[in-house]
């Protein structure tokens, strides 16, 4: 017997169907089938395999079909959810860790949403930023101490390695395994246009993207994929990747199946076999350690180009920062705990890890209490959803955000949070030739440059509203911001005054 | 420039567009014998059967002539050529001047010498428009026709008489119908279809001779008869180049500019002879497209263009009650022979090459067949074993699908 | 001239244009209450086999062997789009016996049917393109 019921319903109107079976052609994990019997044709489902993805809705030229929620319920109660209940089910079946993709869905407060931004009003005036210069370009890397001068008093100049950035949003790490060579594209050729990075995430980079290395991030993770001399030449930045919001303190393991011809030259490992990155880096246990391998990578392109290390948000992550902003690195990469995904343990993703608003504003705040914080930049991913939550990031003293979700969202993820199935139906999260083409990156790269866009119009609203014309004078300036309904202890941490103060 | 087309049927009419593609302003005199604007001949038969009339069986539109500024004269033949002093002189007399000819006189319905064929009341061919109108003014339900000749033109007089006449036999020397295009098992198909709708078949049999509207075949069988149509070939009009020492064989010799041996002087068309690439030597096509071709190609070449028309090949596309029949090229080498629901396909082919086909029923998509033969296409380089199942563009490689699709 | 061009490295065996083909061709209000229980008869078509899959349609050659060989004179080319006139063809299937891709096809009332890029039912784009949801077919002077 199994317990494991559909999850959705498929509903379909017959009247508007006209058995052209695009549905069918579509779905890559067989939902629908056309049956020819003496009656006629009819479309049969099976909602068992329904990931609620929508390619079939959203091809369907007739809109015959919609995918509901399944009404079937469990007894009411407010301790054993129908989650828990369902995910024993799977357990006991069948013996396993249970994986999920994409980020963590669970009811936790979302601080963005509970932060409210300033406006100009009569004493200081708003800037209309379609009359007025606006400026959104950002700097990343370490900022000057001060001024030296010579022995002659003339200004010595210091010039260190930076990322130079159109607009204070970058792609955030996606390996090349984990999506697919369309969706890299896409990301690498929308990067270039818009004037920022992608990032290769800890899978290499593909022969075919060199080209696109002056706006590309090169990773180096735990287990040190694809990783050489000219890897790590043809990035304009190297991030040492030593955690991941959505799952933090554990590695990642990308299943043979996914480790195609190309993956595998990529990443530099047998086709077919397991890609495992460990937890930990094995050469790092320290701030030392970690100095040593920053101090590695500028050796080894010639002090060049800028580091990142990247971590999760974790609960001591103030500390962890500022570990990090004296171990040479120029940028420091904070992912919250709402990051996306490609597979983790669901009860890691749902359970560890802390909010990405709280962790930046603290963050933030130690740098400065400890005079470092123009050792570094400080770049903030895991859930940036809109224009709004950018402002509000770069308001409690972000230089940059990182996105990943809302770029996948944009080339056409509808968050069924299936990627670990390796079947994504809109060629994303998936290795299967035949899925990865759906993926057209002339189209792919034309909606992410028109979101960055559009977000980037929205960014010089928000801050001409508040009279400010640059990301420069918005960073940090926490005086912008209010909260709504939070404790003291919130707005203390977030360093902001609640709404009416 | 001064142009001058003796024809005015799809051979003249494409040598007017081949012309106007590269000039303009030339003047372009077009003689026709009928008094006809040009009309498709093929069609004749679906007038009488009603799928066309007299307005749309035209072949071009009625501005044709105006737009691209052709003077016709219609209802007048050339009865000679003067090459020396660059005319021609009509049966009117008339003479008109040209420094360039085209040749389009087309072919004539050959007679075959038959004791008594003198005395046969109510008899015509079937190849123009005034032989279909006869037809009509002549058939009526009571009416019984003998058609003389089992080949493409007889059973397409056939087909648009059944239904109207009270019978129709069908007299041929041949052992088969559509001897021309069909080997003796394809022949069948067809011919049980015509049979099914009531055609009665004389095979391997001629009329021995004629007394009045009855015909004594060779087998002395009698055949009593109101109305004789004759359809046993054609003859191509050949004798005004002839007569001026043109170079002529069965047709017309042509170049693959379509130039006869004659300065000035161009044919094509029934009356001239092409070359055959499937065949590997020259006879006469007398087939609407070559017309065309040749047409067009002269046409060019006479306003000054530089093309030639090289890849000709017997091609052709019949159907009787919506059972259709399409063949080309030559049925030369091995034969490869498929059917499936009734469908037959065969394919020659030699030296790595598509020789010749014919479909009998399903013809859909026939082309790309027919353009392995024209362009020579080397089997050894498409899936041949898929394409002869099901003609489809994926049988070739992706280079020159890409080539296709993309370009 | 603007034509349709289908890149098959993007075809996604679909089969939308030749849906949004029947439809723009037969017209109507909606494409459920034109298409609904009806077989269709699009000008545009998906060949397939393994895992390839592109549509082929008339491709308006600039030497149009299927104008040249019709024996009504029912095809022309205007502004380079091959057009038959449905009034004047009787169905003799010359144009397929030529055509090098396939692309004519025969309607239910026995005459011939071919891509007209959407010209002859007021479509500014040919329908094909406007729903190809992968960009594998393209409208594009070249």
């Amino acid at each position: 017997m199994n317990y494991q019921y559909a999850e959705f319903e498929v509903v379909r109107n017959d009247d508007r169907c006209i058995r052209c079976r695009v549905c069918e052609r579509q779905c890559a994990n067989e939902v629908h089938k056309l049956v020819e019997t003496k009656k006629g044709n009819f479309m049969i489902s099976d909602e068992t395999k329904c990931v609620d993805c929508h390619r079939c809705v959203s091809l369907c030229p007739t809109r015959a079909l919609k995918i509901v929620k399944s009404d079937l319920t469990f007894r009411k109660n407010d301790n054993w959810h129908e989650s828990n209940i369902k995910e024993i089910y799977k357990q006991a079946e069948t013996g396993g860790v249970l994986l999920s993709s994409m980020g963590n869905p669970e009811n936790f407060p979302v601080y963005f949403d509970k932060i409210l931004i300033n406006a100009s009003q009569v004493t200081n005036p708003s800037i209309d930023p379609l009359r007025e210069p606006m400026e959104t370009k950002v700097s990343l890397g370490k900022r000057n101490h001060g001024i030296k001068r010579d022995k002659d008093g003339k200004i010595v100049p210091q010039k260190y390695p930076s990322l130079e950035l159109n607009l204070p949003i970058m792609f955030s790490a996606m390996s090349y395994g984990s999506i697919s060579y369309n969706a890299h594209e896409s990301l690498a050729r929308a990067a270039r246009e818009l004037g920022t990075y992608y990032n290769t995430g800890e899978g290499g980079l593909h022969q075919d993207f060199y080209k696109y290395g002056k706006n590309t991030i090169v990773q180096v993770a735990s287990g040190r994929f694809g990783v050489f001399e000219d890897y790590l030449e043809t990035g304009s930045a190297i991030e040492i990747k030593m955690g991941q919001g959505a799952k933090p303190g554990i590695g990642g393991h990308l299943p043979g199946e996914k480790i195609t011809e190309d993956v595998s030259k990529t990443r530099m490992i047998p086709v077919g076999s397991d890609a495992i990155s460990p937890a930990p880096h094995h050469d790092i246990y320290s701030i030392e350690d970690l100095r040593q391998l920053v101090f590695s990578l500028k050796e080894a392109t010639n002090y060049k180009k800028p580091i990142i290390v990247k971590v999760a948000a974790v609960h001591n992550i103030s500390a962890i920062a500022s570990g990090i902003a004296r171990s040479g690195a120029d940028i420091i990469a904070i992912d919250g705990f709402r990051g996306g995904t490609g597979a983790a343990p669901t009860r890691i993703r749902d359970n560890v890890g802390i909010p990405i608003e709280l962790a930046l504003a603290s963050v933030d705040s130690r740098l400065r209490e400890e005079g470092i914080r123009d050792n570094v930049s400080l770049v903030v991913g895991g859930s940036i959803r809109s224009s709004a939550d950018i402002v509000k990031a770069i308001a409690l003293g972000a230089d940059a955000v990182y996105i990943a979700t809302s770029a996948l969202i944009a080339l056409g993820c509808h968050l069924c949070r299936t990627c670990q199935a390796g079947k994504c139906n809109w060629g994303i999260a998936t290795q299967v030739p035949e899925l990865v083409k759906r993926l057209n990156p002339d189209i792919g790269s034309k909606k992410l440059v028109n979101l960055l866009t559009a977000w980037n119009r929205e960014i010089k609203e928000l801050m001409g509203g508040m009279g400010i014309n640059s990301i420069e004078a918005l960073r940090g300036n926490r005086l912008m911001l209010r909260g709504v309904g939070l404790t003291q202890k919130e707005l203390d941490i977030l360093g902001i005054k609640h709404a009416g103060e | 420039m001064n142009y001058v087309i003796i024809g005015n049927s799809v051979c003249g009419i494409a040598t007017v567009e081949g012309i106007r593609k590269l000039d303009k302003k030339g003047k372009i005199t077009l003689i026709g014998n009928e008094k006809y604007k040009a009309y498709s001949r093929p069609l004749i038969s679906y007038l009488i059967e009603g799928k066309t009339d007299l307005n749309k069986i035209n072949y071009r539109s009625d501005e044709f002539y105006e737009e691209n500024k052709v003077h016709t004269v219609f209802g007048k033949k050339v009865v000679k050529i003067d090459n020396d002093e660059k005319k021609v002189v009509l049966d009117n007399g008339k003479e008109i001047f040209f420094d360039k000819l085209m040749v389009a006189t087309g072919s004539k319905p050959f007679i075959p010498p038959i004791a008594g064929y003198e005395t046969v009341k109510n008899k015509t061919s079937f190849m123009t428009i005034d032989d279909a109108k006869y037809l009509m003014e002549h058939i009526d339900i009571s009416k019984n026709v003998l058609i003389m000749g089992a080949g493409l033109i007889g059973l397409k007089c056939a087909e648009c008489l059944l239904g109207k006449v009270k019978f129709i036999s069908v007299v041929d020397l041949a052992d088969r119908v559509l001897p021309s295009i069909l080997k003796k098992e394809e022949a069948k198909s067809v011919q049980d279809v015509l049979e099914e709708k009531g055609v009665k078949f004389y095979l391997e049999n001629s009329v021995a001779s004629f007394e009045k509207n009855v015909a004594f075949l060779k087998d002395e069988q009698v055949l009593p008869f109101d109305i004789l149509v004759t359809a046993v070939g054609v003859r191509p009009n050949v004798e005004l180049v002839k007569e001026i020492g043109g170079v002529v064989n069965r047709g017309i010799v042509i170049n693959d500019k379509c130039e006869t041996s004659l300065k000035d002087i161009y044919a094509g068309g029934d009356c001239a002879e092409t070359f055959d690439i499937s065949f590997g030597d020259k006879r006469v096509l007398a087939i609407l497209p070559n017309a065309y071709l040749e047409g067009e190609t002269a046409g060019e070449n006479m306003a000054g263009g530089n093309k030639t028309f090289d890849n000709a090949i017997p091609m052709n596309s019949i159907g009787f009650f919506g059972f259709h029949i399409i063949s080309a090229g030559t049925y030369d080498g091995e034969k490869i022979a498929i059917e499936e629901d009734g469908n037959k396909r065969i394919f020659y082919v030699k030296d790595d090459l598509l020789k010749g086909y014919m479909l009998i029923g399903k013809v859909d998509k026939a082309g790309i067949y027919t353009s392995l033969i024209r362009n020579k296409t080397k089997l050894s380089t498409i899936d041949f074993n898929a394409i002869i199942k099901e003609p489809s563009l994926i049988c070739f490689d992706k280079k020159r699908r890409d080539e296709i699709l993309t370009n | 001239m603007k034509r349709v061009y289908v890149n098959e490295k993007w075809c996604l065996g679909c089969h939308l244009c030749e849906y949004n083909c029947a439809y723009a061709n037969v017209g109507g209000i909606n494409m459920y209450l034109s298409l609904k229980d009806k077989k269709i008869s699009p000008n545009v078509r998906i060949e397939e086999k393994d895992n390839i899959t592109y549509a082929v349609a008339c491709r308006h050659c600039s030497d149009p062997i299927c104008l040249k060989s019709c024996i009504a004179g029912a095809i022309s080319q205007e502004d380079g789009v091959i057009k038959i006139n449905k009034d004047k063809c009787v169905g003799c299937h010359t144009c397929i016996l030529v055509c090098p891709y396939g692309v004519l096809h025969l309607t239910d009332n026995g005459v011939m049917q071919k891509c007209e890029l959407c010209t002859n039912n007021g479509s500014k784009t040919p329908a094909c393109v406007k729903g190809c949801p992968n960009n594998a077919i393209v409208f594009m002077e070249k």
